[in-house]
This record gives structure tokens, C-alpha cells and sequence, in this order.
């Protein structure tokens, strides 16, 4: 079975057959970072972007060992350095870039729809690496793969995403994909952090945590950007932690089994207590061994590498 | 030179007339409306088969000059309402200098008259700069044209502020229009605030945004007594809210756009920054909601809002991008595909939402009605003939439009002003 989209710019446009492929694919892709030689030639000759307009070194670091393992040549493009801060628009950057005759953009943008911009102007393969609160494909991507791991399927999975749904940008794509798979979704936050209109993606929407942890298989946790507090959205941290932190005791409410993930970076004793961030029940460092495979895979398919590439 | 308009289908919502008749145009003004008037010394127009209407006016539209030429000139804006069959245009006074002031409306008039045979009756601005503070000088800008006030692109924030503007021009009779838009519920909002916008992950905009200071207008209508109008009505709230006002009496008016009757929020899934507008495009039970208040009059006047912007502004991120889009090309053809085809609007409400409505409300003597001793402004459109667009047939400087490549059932086929004819051009 091949891939058959030429980009990856959101999880929404896969099929559940697609996501099956990438996650058997990133399984296969894991073996090579455990190697003593940590690299394949399978993307050898290939010319990477990384086109980063906004600060995120977790996901880039990833991203950029992903295109490493597979022998990419990689451009790091960042806003910091760019001309962007001359005026320039994202379509001429992108413009001139295409010169340079890359294969792919690895893109990151404050901005959802930044990828549907770029397509019309470019040859190369787009992965959207986070546009704005729209999509993160390749977050929800290893989030599967984590899932999948602990957990063997996800038809009937009881999956509670809580903390800051309205500016996210990790949860849409989560929802997309989990529901595909046929998991069910509830998402759970203060109120003032709930976009409207979230019930209509499919999932369940509630504000009570207690009552959303029970039973629940995996829980995921989302980071409480601290600026929100002075936007007025919430009283106080404290207050937060008090009413939406998931503590050790409030974590035995769900199933037996669950495994506790966070996209990262974690602000301790705000979205959880470090006794759950270090707990026999957290996959949080899982998440991030597994976004490089997944990051592979999805390069890998997009750019045609073949099978075989893959071996020594 | 006397002009003949044989055997068209005359729809004149003033007089209630809807029959074939002929209409003899002398001196700039309608000399007679009959059946068979004989052709002897008249320059004939055949008009079978075409309806005949009093000139259509847009009182909402942005011609950018002076202060933003790349978007739009005078000279542009005007070429494109006469091909979209406007004989006359009210330009917003969101200008760089701001219209407040009897200079700028002389400028914005020499510049028209030089250049174009369509008329331009300026709004001047609610307040100095549009800035919501100090009202403008209304006496001096009435004497050099302007007939109605707005900081259109901005609300009138302060109440104290509307009521005061509301006295002063009433006792002028000038008209209010006021954009009404609660900035703080807007927020970072791009897009109507649904389950598109929470799909997209884009903010939203709620409709109360435009609902509160619409309830609030209507309000400090009631108080002073003095007429306001409510520009781009975009949702059922407002419109159920102006329909109670009008059924008490309080003198308020409203308007819509050709976009808001003809496309939802499902339109912004893609991104086009041709989707983005202020206020945004809303859902089916919103656009539903316009339709209705233009079929029973609630919206008394159908406007574009045609608002150029560049190509390289709107080629920019979604949330970054300007609002608007051009329609003066646009929207005969889509009043008359949306509303009229499918029998939501009747064609002589449709007629009067164009041209009696706006003449009402701005007060143009002679305009809006096809009737002996009225000015020989007419439009000239069929129904069956189809429109669509290429990037080429605009006239405008900018082209951001969604409707371009989109067939609509409706064309506009003839301009007539002050009892010259302006033939649309031959396509296809």
C-alpha cells in the first residue's frame, strides 16, 4: 500500500487507512534511531526546509533529526533571521525559496491556512508543523503512535483532553484523528478556554474534570500558556491547578490502565502535579522518542523513499 | 436629444407600475411613460424583453481615493459601477485625508465629475478623522453635497457620542449610518464564530458583536427621534431587531450586501482571503435572515460595500489579511440569481432595494422613480442572460472577489444617465 497525498497539511484530509500506514511506517522507522549508525539514505539528495516563523524548538529539533536519520539535506529557515522582518510576504519568501529547488517545507506558522496559502506557489511537498490553533498533523500523529503502543487499538477508547482547547494548536488534530480511528473524544477546560461551537467536531464537551476522568483510558493534558491570565481568562493559576490540575488523586478517578500524555513543554503544578509528570502512568517522554519516528515516516512516504532504503 | 426605451418591462416600485412601456427621455429628464410612443425624432433603444428600472444607486461603496490609488482610483470605481449598472455611488469617507470636511467632498466631486458620467454623492464622516470623538462640521459638508455621515469601517463607539450625531445631522436631514460592530466582543475574531471558524481553528466573531450596538441605535433612534441607518446587516438578530423597531415606529433603516445573501461561512474552509470580510460571512439561518428582511422590506436597500484591496494585501495569511471585496460588477447579477430567480425577493422589491430605497433614505429628489419630470437615470438588465466574470472583465483596480468564474442568471445590459446610454460591453 502506498501513500497517496502529496502533502501532509492536515489530519482531517487523511483517511483512517492513510493514518494506519504512517504509524506502521514510523514503527518500522524507530529501529533506525535505536541503531549504532542512526541513519538511512532513503531521502539522500533530498532537500528540506524547515520554514519556522514562530519559536519551537521542541518540534523543530524533531523535525530536523527526522530529516537527518533519512539523509535530507536540511535548510533551516526561521522568522528571527529571515527577511520577513523586512516586509517581506510568506508568499515571496516562499517564492524565492522554490529557487533553491527543495523538495519539501516543513512549515510553522501563527496563522491558520498557512499551508493552503503556500500550495499554490510551490512544487514541494508541504507538512504542516503547527498553523496556528488549525492543525498539527504530525503532533496528533505521535500522540496515535503512543497510543497505539500502550494500548494495542483505538475502537472504543475513552480519550479526556483537558486544559486550554480555545488556543491549542494540538487538539483539532487530535480530534480529527482519534475519531477516525474511532476513539471517543472528550474535551474538558474552564469555560472561558472552550471555543464555541466545539460539540459540533463530534466530541463531548464538558467543564466538570472530575466527572470527564472517570473511566477514562488516556488523558491528555495541554499547556496553560501563562499570558492567558492577563487576557482575563482565568482567575490565577492556583485556581487552575485547583480546579483543572490532574493530581495523583484525581488521576485514580480514571481507568486503571490510563497513560497520561502532554504535547510539552509542561508547566509543573500548573496543568499537573510532577508525582503524575513522573508517574508510572506518564508517556509523556514516549511522545517525544516517538515524534521523530513518526516525523520519519511521514517524510519518507511523502518524498518516496523506497522500502528497501530503509535496510543497511 | 430625445431617446427612446421601446418595449422593455418598466418596473417602477415608487408608482407600483410592472408593464411594458415606452419611455421617452428628453433633456436629461423622462418626458413620457406609455405604451407605443412613436420613434419620430428619438435615438431608439430596443429594450424587449429587458426589464427597465429607475437607476440604481449604491449608497455603500469604498473608492479609496483620495490616499489608498493602489486599491482603487475615483476614475476605476466609478468605471465599474457604470458596468455593473450603478448610475450613481455613495463613497465612504475612510479616505487618507478622512471625508470630513467640505474639501475633501469637493476634491472627491471635481475628481468624479472629471472622469466618470456616474454620480458620486460623498458620506462625510460621523466624527473628525472617523476617530469617535468630535462630530464633523455636518452644515459645511451638506453644503458641498454629502447627504449622509458614517465612520464606516469603524463604530461610533460612544453612545454619548451616536446620540449627539443623531440630533445634529436629523436637524439638517442628513442620515446616520453606522457600522455597528462591539470591537471588544470581536476580539481577535477573523470569521463568523460557528463551527466552521471552531473547524479552521480560527477566532470567531459572534453575531451579538453586531447585535448589541445595532439594539443600542435603535435605541438612541427612539430617544432623539432622528433616523439611523444600520449599514451590512449580516445576521437574524439584527434583522429580527430592526424589523420590532420598524413595527414601533423607530425611524430605522438598514441595508445588505450582495455577499451576505449569497454566501456562508462554509465559503472561508480553503482559506481565501476573498472570504474574509467584516462584517464576516455567517451561517444558512443568518444568510436566511437577510434574504427574508430584503423580501419584506425590514432591509430597505441592497448595497456592495465593494471594498478594493490589492492583490499582494490579500495574498497575505488569512487572519492577517484586510477585509472586503469588491462588488459593484457583482452585484446586479447576484440580486438577480439569488433573490429574484428563486423567487425569495419579488423583482420589484429587488428593483426598489437598488434604487427607490437609496433615493428615499439619501433624499434625491428625481431619483429612484420612472415617472414624468423624474431624471432620466435608468438601469437596463435581463433576467435570462448570464453572467460570469473573468479577472479581465473588471474594472476595478483590485480584483478580490469569490464571484469571479461563477455563472449567475442575470446581466445588466444598459446604463442610462441624465438620458445618455451606456451600452454594457459586448461579451461572448
Amino acid at each position: 500500500m502506498s501513500f497517496a497525498h502529496k502533502h501532509l497539511m492536515g489530519i482531517e484530509e487523511l483517511s483512517a487507512e492513510d493514518i494506519t500506514l504512517i504509524l506502521d511506517t514510523a514503527e518500522k522507522m524507530s529501529e533506525v534511531s535505536r541503531r549504532p549508525l542512526k541513519k538511512v539514505p532513503a531521502l539522500r539528495g533530498k532537500l528540506v526546509v524547515n520554514l519556522f516563523f514562530e519559536n519551537s524548538t521542541r518540534t523543530r529539533s524533531s523535525f530536523e533529526i527526522a530529516e537527518k536519520r533519512l539523509s535530507a539535506d536540511t535548510l533551516n529557515f526561521s522568522a528571527s533571521t529571515s527577511s520577513l522582518q523586512k516586509g517581506e510576504t510568506l508568499v515571496d519568501t516562499v517564492l524565492n525559496l522554490e529557487r533553491m529547488q527543495p523538495d519539501c517545507y516543513v512549515i510553522r506558522h501563527a496563522s491558520p491556512g498557512t499551508c493552503q496559502l503556500i500550495h499554490p506557489f510551490t512544487k514541494a511537498a508541504l507538512v504542516n508543523a503547527g498553523d496556528g490553533t488549525h492543525e498539527h498533523p504530525t503532533q496528533a500523529l505521535l500522540d496515535a503512535m503512543t497510543i497505539r503502543q500502550k494500548k494495542g487499538d483505538f475502537k472504543g477508547l475513552e480519550v479526556l483532553i483537558c486544559g486550554d482547547i480555545s488556543h491549542s494548536r494540538v487538539v483539532r488534530s487530535n480530534v480529527f484523528l482519534l475519531s477516525k480511528m474511532g476513539a471517543k473524544v472528550t474535551v474538558c477546560g474552564p469555560a472561558t478556554f472552550m471555543p464555541p461551537h466545539m460539540g459540533s467536531l463530534g466530541v463531548t464537551v464538558t467543564t466538570d474534570f472530575e466527572q470527564a476522568l472517570r473511566g477514562k483510558d488516556v488523558v491528555m493534558m495541554l499547556r496553560i500558556q501563562m499570558e492567558r491570565q492577563t487576557k482575563g481568562l482565568f482567575p490565577s493559576l492556583l485556581e487552575y491547578y485547583k480546579t483543572f490540575g490532574l493530581t495523583e488523586e484525581r488521576l485514580r478517578l480514571a481507568d486503571k490502565q490510563v497513560i497520561v500524555m502532554h504535547p510539552g513543554p509542561i508547566n509543573r503544578g500548573v496543568e499537573m502535579a510532577s508525582e503524575v509528570a513522573d508517574g508510572p502512568y506518564s508517556v509523556i517522554l514516549d511522545q517525544v522518542e516517538n515524534g521523530v519516528a513518526v516525523r520519519m515516516a511521514v517524510l519518507y512516504l511523502l518524498l518516496g523513499g523506497s522500502e528497501d532504503e530503509t535496510a543497511h | 436629444m430625445k431617446r427612446l426605451i421601446k418595449n422593455g418591462r418598466v418596473v417602477d416600485p415608487q408608482s407600483g407600475t410592472d408593464d411594458t412601456l415606452d419611455i421617452l427621455l428628453d433633456g436629461g429628464r423622462i418626458a413620457r411613460v406609455e405604451k407605443r410612443i412613436p420613434e419620430k425624432g428619438a435615438e431608439v433603444f430596443d429594450a424587449t424583453g429587458m426589464v427597465v428600472a429607475p437607476g440604481f444607486i449604491d449608497m455603500h461603496v469604498h473608492l479609496r481615493e483620495p490616499g489608498f490609488e493602489r486599491k482603487e482610483t475615483i476614475a476605476s470605481g466609478l468605471a465599474a459601477a457604470l458596468a455593473g449598472g450603478f448610475t450613481a455611488v455613495c463613497c465612504m469617507p475612510n479616505t487618507n485625508p478622512v471625508n470630513d470636511n467640505a474639501s475633501v467632498t469637493q476634491y472627491i466631486l471635481d475628481k468624479a465629475r472629471s472622469c466618470s458620467p456616474v454620480r458620486v454623492y460623498p458620506i462625510g464622516a460621523v466624527t473628525k478623522g472617523s476617530k469617535g470623538e468630535e462630530l464633523a462640521p455636518y452644515a459645511e459638508m451638506r453644503e458641498a453635497g454629502v447627504r449622509a455621515v458614517s465612520d464606516d469601517g469603524h463604530p461610533v463607539a460612544s453612545s454619548a457620542v451616536m446620540r449627539r450625531a443623531l440630533e445634529y445631522a436629523g436637524s439638517l436631514g442628513m442620515l446616520v449610518i453606522d457600522h455597528c460592530e462591539d470591537l471588544e466582543l470581536v476580539g481577535d475574531g477573523v470569521m463568523n464564530e460557528g463551527p466552521v471558524a471552531v473547524r479552521l481553528g480560527l477566532h470567531g466573531i459572534p453575531a451579538e458583536a453586531e447585535s448589541i450596538p445595532v439594539r443600542r441605535d435603535i435605541t438612541l433612534a427612539r430617544l432623539t427621534g432622528q433616523r439611523v441607518h444600520i449599514a451590512h446587516v449580516s445576521t437574524r438578530l439584527a434583522v429580527e431587531a430592526i424589523r420590532a423597531a420598524k413595527k414601533r415606529r423607530v425611524p430605522v433603516t438598514a441595508e445588505a450586501t450582495p455577499h451576505h445573501f449569497s454566501l456562508t461561512e462554509e465559503a472561508v474552509i480553503g482559506f481565501d482571503t476573498n472570504t474574509k470580510m467584516n462584517p464576516p460571512l455567517r451561517g444558512q439561518d443568518d444568510v436566511d435572515a437577510v434574504i427574508e428582511g430584503l423580501a419584506d422590506g425590514t432591509l430597505d436597500a441592497i448595497v456592495t460595500d465593494h471594498a478594493p484591496h490589492a492583490y499582494e494585501e490579500k495574498m497575505v495569511e488569512f487572519d492577517r489579511a484586510p477585509n472586503g471585496i469588491i462588488g459593484l460588477q457583482t452585484a446586479v447579477p447576484l440580486a438577480l440569481d439569488r433573490l429574484v430567480r428563486t423567487d425569495r425577493v419579488s423583482l420589484k422589491r429587488m428593483v426598489d432595494a437598488f434604487s427607490s430605497a437609496p433615493a428615499r433614505l439619501l433624499g434625491l429628489e428625481g431619483k429612484g422613480r420612472i415617472q414624468e419630470g423624474a431624471d432620466a437615470d435608468l438601469t437596463i438588465f435581463s433576467l435570462r442572460k448570464e453572467t460570469c466574470l473573468a479577472p479581465g472583465d473588471i474594472k476595478s483596480l483590485s480584483k478580490n472577489s469569490p464571484f469571479l468564474g461563477v455563472k449567475l442568471k442575470g446581466a445588466v445590459m444598459a446604463v442610462i444617465i441624465a438620458g445618455e446610454l451606456y451600452p454594457a460591453a459586448k461579451k461572448g
